[in-house]
């Protein structure tokens, strides 16, 4: 009798654990998810503080210590060819990978974005003349174009971040009024409207939330996008003018000591700046992909 | 207009403009509504109900479509109203169930938001009150442990349960006349009868008027208290409903009826479909518009396209043979 009990018991228990099991607020992100976060929330962080951080002066060097030294105690992560400190400058360098990065996706999301959205949903004469147009920059090297307006404007932070915003509007505007199309047309999206939803509701709350999986894993993704953008910029010399530390011209700076005269050499120059994006770039693309995954509540298994 | 008329549409013509030309949709349809009373729209696939009904509603979008005649909601006219008019008319006094409950709830919201939605907007109820009222409402359509469903995503309900929830949706403002465009299409049998039990049993409380839509016959058949039957955007035959299925007079009309399944048939009875298709609303042919496919077609129906006439009060139809008339000797022979 007691057995019989027990048993029932027994399964009741089980019947609550797969129902947890199953439970779809319990998704989960994964290590790998935490660890790329980190990563990324490590580099923001002291690059943001890296003021009150007990760091040497990145632009001056320290001519009482070794010229290419390689990573040890006084110096972490070693000195370049002018007595700096590679770590310090890493950290500081970091500061214009992200402001270009996260800022540039912005303004591109909000030049971009915002029209695509309020276009796919309109329709029209004034979609097809945003679209056409957004062709129109696309087929333009963006990074020709970049080359050019940054040569004779200037090449500032700011300048840099809002050209390179501006010519990652166009691509974001393709994504952006491709998910927002597919979903305009959908039957919640009329029921709202015979609800009595209006315009600007309908696209905030009926729509936005649906596409919002897509707008941040493709905007993450821009951001590692623009990021390599400027790399690229600033190792030809485009991108904010030394002696400010960029990751680009870290790798610009280091890519002339990597052969040479013995003594004359120092790969740790090109390491650290290209080791530190790769794994910025590779964490951003994979918060991306399991953020994706995370938001798609339409996934949910009943 | 009688003092009870709710609605009433006059001639309403829509066509939709396309690459190929324009597809007259609804062509010179006429209907009129009293509160609390329950009009069924019946047609096959592309007769032009749907159309029909966002029509009224002023669902359908004016960049592609041409929409004249006439819709009066209370003696306002609402046909090509401006959109901001509109959206006061919608929800608080008219109020739609679409078709399939799979595509017509947003995925990402929970249940409960979007039941509180249009309360709040129109209503103007504070969270709290408009909670309340999502609850007792998922409670009054029948949907069990409401208190836990009103967290659900609409993935998380099934197809019977997300439908009592887009009727709860539709009635959360109390409208006083409720669209329903094929409800149970969507839905397996038991839950059909379900569905349409309990619209009936809610249009009755709330003394409010229904249209419903449907292909079915059998569904119109004991909860409505008049009928239109739709063929090719035009309307061939209207009557009471007890008129209709007493002395149907349009062959389309008694084709739908046959190609129903019956319960006091025997078993492995072969139903019989309407042969041919409907017409090309791009090119609908010269005469009636269902004489290519009508068994009693004559001459005359391939010639020229009969008027709806009141044949006795109440009850109207276009054709020129009708099935009460005496058949010409050709035909019955």
């Amino acid at each position: 009798m007691s057995s019989v009990i027990t048993d029932d018991i027994a399964e009741i228990k089980q019947e609550i654990d797969a129902e947890e099991a199953a439970d779809p607020t319990k998704k989960k992100l994964g290590v790998l998810f935490w660890i790329c976060v980190g990563w990324i929330v490590l580099v923001a962080v002291t690059a943001t503080i890296a003021n009150l951080l007990p760091l040497p002066n990145p632009d001056l060097g320290n001519y009482n210590s070794v010229q290419n030294g390689g990573p040890g105690w006084g110096h972490l992560l070693g000195t370049d060819d002018l007595y700096r400190d590679i770590f310090s400058r890493l950290i500081y360098g970091a500061r214009v990978s992200l402001v270009v990065g996260f800022g540039g996706a912005l303004i591109g999301l909000v030049v971009g974005g915002i029209p695509a959205m309020i276009s796919a949903y309109r329709r029209g004469r004034i979609d097809t003349a945003l679209n056409t147009g957004s062709y129109v920059v696309l087929a333009f090297p963006a990074i020709v174009a970049v080359i050019a307006i940054v040569s004779f404007w200037g090449k500032s932070l700011f300048k840099i971040t809002l050209v390179i915003g501006l010519f990652a509007a166009p691509l974001i505007f393709r994504v952006v009024r491709a998910s927002t199309l597919s979903y305009a047309t959908r039957d919640f999206v009329l029921a709202a409207k015979a609800l009595g939803a209006s315009d600007t509701r309908i696209l905030t709350r009926e729509i936005l939330p649906n596409i919002m999986p897509t707008i941040v894993s493709f905007g993450l993704i821009a951001v590692a996008t623009i990021i390599v953008l400027e790399g690229s910029l600033a190792f030809l010399g485009l991108s904010v003018s030394p002696p400010t530390p960029s990751w680009g011209n870290m790798l610009n700076e280091g890519s002339s000591l990597l052969t040479g005269a013995k003594g004359q050499t120092n790969p740790w120059l090109v390491i650290f700046p290209a080791g530190a994006m790769f794994l910025l770039l590779i964490s951003l693309n994979v918060v991306a992909d399991k953020l994706r995954a995370y938001f798609d509540v339409s996934e949910i298994k009943l | 207009m009688s003092p009870g008329t709710l609605l009433e549409v006059e001639d309403l013509h829509v066509s939709f403009a396309t690459s190929r030309g324009s597809v007259q949709a609804v062509q010179g349809v006429s209907l009129s509504l009293d509160q609390g009373k329950t009009l069924g729209i019946v047609g096959e696939s592309g007769s032009g109900k749907t159309v029909l009904s966002r029509a009224i509603m002023g669902l359908l979008p004016r960049s592609s479509t041409t929409q004249t005649g006439s819709v009066r909601y209370n003696g306002t006219e609402i046909l090509n109203a401006p959109n901001d008019d509109l959206r006061k008319l919608w929800s608080t006094h008219i109020a739609m169930v679409f078709q399939d409950p799979m595509t017509s709830l947003n995925p990402v919201l929970r249940i409960g938001n979007q039941i509180t939605e249009p309360l709040k907007i129109h209503l103007k109820l504070s969270k709290g009150e408009a909670k309340e009222t999502a609850l007792s409402l998922l409670m009054q359509v029948g949907i069990p442990s409401p208190v836990e469903r009103y967290q659900a995503y609409p993935a998380q309900l099934s197809g019977g349960m997300r439908q009592r929830v887009m009727i709860a949706i539709a009635l959360a403002c109390a409208p006083r006349l409720l669209m329903a465009d094929e409800p149970t299409t969507g839905l397996d049998v038991t839950v059909q009868a379900q569905i349409l039990d309990l619209l009936g049993q809610l249009q009755h409380d709330r003394d409010m008027a229904m249209i419903l839509v449907t292909h079915d016959l059998g569904v119109v058949a004991t909860r409505t208290d008049e009928i239109i039957v739709m063929y090719s955007g035009n309307v061939v035959e209207r009557a009471p409903t007890n008129v209709l299925f007493k002395s149907m007079a349009m062959p389309y009309t008694e084709a739908l009826l046959k190609s129903t399944p019956r319960l006091a048939n025997p078993s492995h009875t072969r139903l019989t479909a309407i042969e041919g298709r409907p017409p090309d609303l791009l090119h609908p042919p010269a005469g009636c518009p269902f004489s290519p496919r009508c068994p009693y077609a004559q001459e005359k129906c391939h010639r020229e396209k009969p008027p709806l006439v009141e044949a006795a009060p109440g009850h109207s139809y276009a054709c020129w043979f009708p099935l009460t008339a005496a058949r010409p000797q050709e035909v019955t022979a």
